[in-house]
């Protein structure tokens, strides 16, 4: 009886453990995502969690915690996906707004993301490196985002949710001097709008 | 007399230029670079020798008592900086005019000749109470004659009004040219941490921020009369096009879908030239002086950008990437008929159309250097004005077309740099925190 009663208060504080972790995880999701794609499940769990005792007694603590872990893993790839379409950029050939193959090995992820979170809108910005005049760059790096929207279109995503601009040469990420800076300057970058 | 005075100059340069004729001959090896980018006629290799001496005081005030010395170094100052004339080493001077006088008949000419002037100017100073008065007399040494006297009345702090109406009429008299003097300088600087519009007058005195975009705000453009300027600005999240009346302090928006960049003024017409890019390609567009489209000038995929008008408004020059690389072309406007003008390098950018509508000015890049190049609107005689000293880019040239600033990254940091219009006397026009590019000189402002 003793012993039951330690389980049942070490199975509580895991409970609780978890369901804050899930709260706080669930809470930076939020600020990040939209509302509409909030996992149902999270919700459930917590509920319980409130009511105490009998929706506990039907899961092990195994099963709670690979329950967890899953959900966890879950926004984690998720999250990931997000980082990935915001962090990966297409990048270009000097003076060039052609999509390289690698250009669209990018962009082809990029739909599929776009595919998957069907209430996302997206600036796509064109940016380029520091050679060259800045009028001309102003343009050129419109054209980049050009290039890249035209390929999201064609590959079946509404241009509603897509717009673009360009920074020309105004917003180096590598600050350097050589073809290595440049190359990582001269491209379309992603940013979600909502 | 300003008849005489060009003869007499021109008499002066072929005998600077016979002189130099020969030492080409006795030194064959010395020059012959890649660009004649010197005449041997040029007026800015054959700088005119001047003596400035200090201006004698006439009155006993003790109020503005440096005036005499200041207003003969802004003398100095102000015809240097035209590039026409050398200032002679007050060091060198044989006569003392604080003591002998002003006028003609004091001057014993043989002394100014001896140290090499040409011309000679004297000035007398007289105050009264916070009444300020300048007399100015321009000799010619060799003639020993007074060429023209000006008296100029005003306040004490109207000091460097007055002697800027002195050069004025000086280099008028003496080139037929005028408006360097009476013009400004728009600028883009980072000083406040984000990239907005200054302007300073021509020699970079009085520096003042045009517009508070607390954004990216890039390529001013004068308004034929001066009193706007028009400018690109991100300050609603994307690139539009801004004409700012400088004394109201109002502002017009011209905002289509994509990009609104490069606004251009023709200088005739209340007309501008700018890139919009709303119909899913950046071409240029002629907008009324409301931001209305008036029509649509190049019809070309791919980018076109940069637009400049020649004086009478007849022809355009624009950058194209329409075979490749950026290069610049000049359409006929009445036709439409478009034809390359730059063939050189492969990348030529910021074309500006000459006043006199005989030169183009333009930036090209080569091995990854930017430099200022000139071409003629038929493609000939180019001339590099800039080599192997940073990047140089954004030319524009002064109301005279005597002189081009330009943003130069050869000091490290982008400064705005000046030179006359064959590419001498480069030098750094003002020095400010931050980063400054794209000047945009103004037209004349004719009175003062």
């Amino acid at each position: 009886m003793k012993k039951s009663n330690i389980c049942y208060k070490i199975g509580l504080v895991i409970l609780m453990v978890g369901f804050l972790v899930t709260v706080s995880s669930c809470s930076k999701k939020k600020s990040r995502l939209d509302p509409m794609e909030a996992y149902p499940s999270e919700t459930e769990i917590s509920a319980a969690g409130e009511q105490g005792g009998d929706a506990v007694q039907t899961m092990t603590e195994e099963e709670l915690e690979a329950q967890r872990i899953q959900e966890q893993e879950a926004v984690r790839i998720k999250e990931e996906a997000r980082m990935n379409f915001v962090n990966d950029d297409v990048y270009f050939g000097f003076d060039d707004v052609t999509l390289t193959s690698s250009a669209r090995m990018v962009l082809k992820q990029k739909v599929a993301w776009l595919r998957e979170n069907p209430g996302a809108s997206v600036l796509i910005e064109g940016h380029c490196d520091e050679r060259g005049t800045e009028e001309y760059n102003i343009a050129l790096g419109q054209r980049r985002a050009q290039s890249v929207k035209a390929f999201l279109i064609n590959a079946g995503i509404s241009a509603s949710r897509l717009s673009s601009i360009s920074y020309g040469e105004e917003r180096p990420v590598d600050f350097g001097n050589n073809e290595s800076a440049w190359g990582k300057n001269r491209r379309a970058h992603f940013k979600i709008q909502n | 007399m300003s008849q005489f005075m060009k003869m007499k100059l021109s008499n002066i340069h072929f005998l600077v230029a016979y002189v130099l004729l020969i030492s080409l001959f006795l030194s064959p090896q010395c020059c012959f670079a890649d660009y004649d980018y010197i005449k041997i006629s040029d007026p800015f290799l054959n700088k005119i020798p001047v003596a400035v001496p200090v201006f004698k005081s006439l009155s006993e005030e003790s109020a503005g008592k440096e005036i005499p010395v200041t207003a003969s170094d802004l003398v100095k100052e102000f015809l240097a900086f035209t590039g026409y004339f050398k200032m002679i080493d007050r060091e060198a001077f044989l006569e003392d005019l604080q003591v002998k006088g002003i006028t003609g008949p004091k001057i014993n000419f043989d002394n100014w000749r001896d140290i090499g002037a040409e011309l000679l100017i004297t000035g007398g100073v007289t105050i009264k109470g916070d009444q300020l008065q300048i007399e100015f007399r321009l000799f010619d040494t060799f003639k020993s004659e007074l060429l023209f006297g000006k008296r100029y009345k005003g306040r004490l702090d109207d000091q460097r009004k007055i002697v800027l109406r002195f050069c004025s009429e000086m280099v008028y008299r003496l080139t037929g040219k005028r408006g360097v003097f009476e013009s400004m300088i728009a600028f883009v600087s980072t000083a406040t941490g984000n990239k907005e519009v200054f302007t300073c007058e021509f020699d970079g005195y009085d520096v003042k921020q045009a517009t508070q975009s607390k954004s990216l705000t890039l390529f001013p453009a004068w308004s034929p009369d001066g009193s706007s300027i028009a400018y690109t600005s991100y300050k609603n999240d994307k690139p539009e096009i801004f004409i700012k009346h400088l004394r109201d302090r109002t502002e017009k928006r011209i905002s289509f879908d994509g990009i609104n960049i490069t606004p251009v003024w023709m200088s005739g017409k209340k007309q501008m030239g700018a890139t919009l890019s709303f119909e899913g390609d950046e071409e240029i567009y002629l907008l009324t002086e409301s931001g209305k489209i008036d029509k649509r000038l190049t019809k070309n995929w791919g980018i076109d950008v940069s637009p400049t008008f020649s004086p009478d408004d007849k022809m355009m020059a624009f950058v194209s990437n329409r075979f490749g690389s950026p290069q610049i072309f000049i359409q006929n406007l009445d036709t439409g008929a478009v034809r390359r003008l730059t063939y050189e390098g492969k990348y030529n950018t910021q074309p500006e159309w000459s006043p006199a509508g005989d030169r183009i000015v333009y930036s090209g890049m080569e091995k990854g250097q930017i430099n200022i190049f000139v071409i003629n609107t038929d493609g000939g005689d180019i001339k590099q004005l800039t080599r192997d000293a940073g990047s140089n880019e954004s030319p524009s040239w002064s109301p005279d077309g005597s002189l081009i600033v330009f943003s130069s990254t050869r000091t490290g940091k982008s400064r705005i740099f000046v030179m006359t219009a064959s590419g001498t006397d480069q030098r750094a026009l003002l020095t400010l925190s931050g980063e400054q590019t794209d000047p945009a000189w103004s037209p004349s402002f004719k009175e003062y």
